[in-house]
């Protein structure tokens, strides 16, 4: 079943050199602070307003920008992300949209890591390769697919290392020992720590299992070849967790219905995009 | 046709899988091999039994429907009597095994989705039996149009939950149910209602229905010496289908007819035909035929049977249509509500609506067939859940 690892080592080695997530982690390392990752919907409330909202989280200091691209059955989402998914897609948002979106950002921002989140079907139904190519083209650097675990992922990971695109796995807090080994040898760009039973969503605070799943997750990491960095994320919503995740062991925070709800609430768009950008800018004052 | 042997390593050929989230693996391991360890166990599966029988009405009778028979004047046509299964579905041969499982395995707290309030139904009333915990995910419109069952659920000490996200039936129960699990991984058993979901469970639920089948082939057999020339069943996600199908896939004599619900008709876009209609992809953890569109964005879908209101099906139908040993027809909302009423006055038994789908075609089936043929049409449930949709239906109104 997992015949595909030892290609897939190959692959990582190669194209290790020129990928953004990885320059990007090496570059904060030597500056010694931490990635903060911001995750949006696109499309919500619209798609130009995406491309401010990113600008203004990028501005902000966003290091990784997370774009989602709505799918009508998330789940794995909570609440915010489900509404602002349903908006999103009755607003008439489409996959292309939003690598098109995307393709817009990387002209202004050419050295900011894009990663696309999104469930497996809106990728099968294009086909992976295809899909994987024209996420390429746009100048996306990585995939997150929540509902492709390693037992199915050899599709999919052929289609993406080919190009030298990054496949980013989740890992769960009961994922025993032995899955997070294997999962991290065919995780590329980090590894993806969910902080909490559950789907995402704003919590008000973390249990101490929390704290003891990263730091397990974080010696398998750290053993990994290259080094594989360890962000975490789901219910991550001010400064103080931030720094609660990164003295746990995290390489990086991943900020998504936090976001989200400043986007839901706030409707004067210039209120909005200077909200966020003071917002993002606390955050990452956190990752240093 | 080879020995047919599925699932291999999780997959029906191309279809099923587990495409879930990494919290639920853990949990789908240990459920696999729960299941491996209790099916082997004679304890456990003496105790299914009891309850299937002195609890629950096993065997169900085979029905000879002389006076339908004469009305279409083809094909004997005998009717599998699901509906007078505890609960009124089939679906309680899939809740007693499962709960039993779930008990077993030491989990305290059961949820499930419904569609038709069936399912619901056969979960709440074996966990009241077995004394567990039970939350019950449903669509606010299919609380609507069930209201009877959401009522039955709480009667027997359940929490219904309506969904409200996206087209509020079925499939957004579903996703509700698994949001649920992610959360509450580590003390609830997800029990779910048909042939979906990731490995193991398509297998896990045909498995306990298979059921239906292996008493038809006995009953069968007792009445005449042979097997039926064809055995018809409504397509939901498939559940009935394939617990009547299965013990006879390997008998090629056998003529499979899976229903599917078409709705207002294919060619309207109303309809929840995802076999006739559909394409392949992946929802709720499984490979398999969906309707959706060219993105890969999940359609909404109609059926006034809200049992049969869902835009996927199960992999294993996927693969039985794929070599071609199941035929899947459709039949509309009208036709349905035709054969509803045929069997009520002919025969005195008031289907669901999501069994009137297989009566329907069943029964023009059977006009082609000859009178020395046998027909066997599973009635998976009774409809008295169904009344006020007929009612109002028949009256001109429609949702
Ligand atoms: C009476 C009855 N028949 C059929 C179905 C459809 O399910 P399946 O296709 O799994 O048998 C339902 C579902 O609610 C039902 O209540």
């Amino acid at each position: 079943m997992y015949k595909t690892n030892r290609v897939t080592k190959k692959k990582k080695n190669n194209n290790n050199n020129n990928n953004r997530i990885d320059k990007k982690f090496y570059e904060l390392k030597r500056k010694n602070e931490k990635a903060l990752i911001c995750y949006v919907v696109a499309g919500f409330p619209d798609i130009m307003s995406s491309e401010h909202i990113i600008t203004s989280l990028i501005n902000g200091g966003a290091d990784i920008i997370e774009i989602g691209i709505p799918f009508s059955d998330p789940i794995a989402d909570g609440s915010t992300i489900q509404y602002a998914i349903q908006k999103s897609l009755i607003s008439g948002t489409t996959p292309d949209m939003c690598l098109e979106l995307a393709s817009r950002i990387r002209k202004t921002f050419t050295n900011v890591p894009l990663i696309i989140m999104t469930y497996s079907n809106i990728l099968y139904r294009k086909g992976y390769i295809q899909f994987a190519k024209k996420a390429k083209e746009c100048g996306i650097d990585g995939f997150i697919i929540p509902d492709i675990p390693m037992e199915e992922s050899k599709e999919y990971l052929n289609a993406m290392q080919n190009i030298g695109m990054s496949t980013i796995f989740l890992v769960s807090p009961n994922t025993a020992e032995k899955r997070l080994k294997m999962i991290s040898r065919i995780c590329t760009g980090f590894l993806y720590a969910i902080s909490v039973y559950g789907t995402t969503g704003e919590r008000q605070g973390f249990d101490e299992y929390t704290i003891e799943s990263i730091k397990r997750v974080k010696k398998v990491t750290a053993a990994a070849a290259n080094g594989l960095p360890l962000a975490v994320g789901f219910g991550i919503s001010n400064p103080k967790h931030v720094r609660y995740m990164i003295n746990a062991g995290a390489d990086a925070v991943i900020i998504g219905s936090a976001i989200i709800k400043k986007i839901q609430e706030i409707e004067n768009k210039e209120t909005l995009l200077n909200t966020l950008n003071r917002f993002i800018y606390e955050l990452k004052n956190s990752c240093k | 046709m080879k020995k047919y042997n599925f699932p291999f390593n999780g997959k029906f050929g191309n279809f099923g899988g587990k495409f879930i989230p990494e919290t639920l693996v853990p949990a789908i391991e240990e459920l696999e091999e729960s299941y491996k360890k209790f099916t082997k166990d004679s304890n456990f599966k003496k105790e299914l039994k009891e309850y299937l029988e002195n609890y629950a009405g096993r065997p169900t009778p085979l029905y000879f429907a002389k006076n339908l028979t004469e009305y279409v004047g083809g094909a004997k046509i005998y009717l599998k009597r699901e509906d007078l299964l505890h609960g009124g579905a089939h679906k309680t041969n899939n809740t007693l095994g499962q709960c039993l499982l779930a008990k077993k395995m030491g989990k305290k707290r059961i949820i499930a989705e419904t569609g038709a309030g069936q399912h619901g139904v056969g979960t709440a009333l074996a966990s009241a039996v077995l004394g567990l915990e039970c939350e019950i995910y449903m669509g606010l419109k299919d609380t609507e149009r069930q209201k009877l069952n959401v009522f039955r659920m709480k009667l027997l000490g359940s929490k219904v939950h309506p969904v409200k996200s996206g087209t509020q039936t079925l499939k957004d129960a579903i996703n509700e149910a698994l949001r649920d699990w992610i959360t509450n991984v580590e003390n609830t058993y997800y029990v779910i209602g048909s042939v979906v979901g990731p490995h193991p469970y398509p297998m896990i639920v045909r498995d306990f229905q298979s059921i239906i089948g292996k008493e038809i082939k006995k009953q069968i057999r007792k009445i005449n010496g042979t097997l039926p020339n064809a055995i018809v069943a409504c397509v939901g996600g498939g559940s009935n289908a394939i617990g009547s199908f299965y013990p006879f896939i390997s008998d090629q004599e056998v003529s499979l007819y899976g229903i599917e619900a078409e709705g207002s008709g294919i060619k309207t876009g109303k309809h929840s035909a995802t076999l006739a209609a559909g394409s392949s992809g992946i929802l709720h953890g499984m490979q398999t035929y969906l309707l959706q569109d060219k993105m890969g964005q999940i359609s909404a879908t109609h059926s006034i049977s809200a049992g049969l209101d869902y835009p996927g099906v199960g992999p294993e139908h996927s693969y039985l249509k794929e070599i071609k040993r199941v035929n899947y027809k459709s039949c509309t909302d009208d036709d349905a509500i035709k054969a509803f009423v045929i069997l009520s006055e002919k025969e005195g038994i008031i289907p669901a609506l999501e069994s009137a789908h297989a009566i329907s075609y069943g029964m023009k089936l059977a006009k082609k067939m000859k009178k020395s043929e046998d027909i066997v049409i599973t009635l998976s449930g009774r409809g008295d859940k169904d009344v006020e949709v007929v009612q109002n239906y028949l009256n001109g109104i429609r949702d």
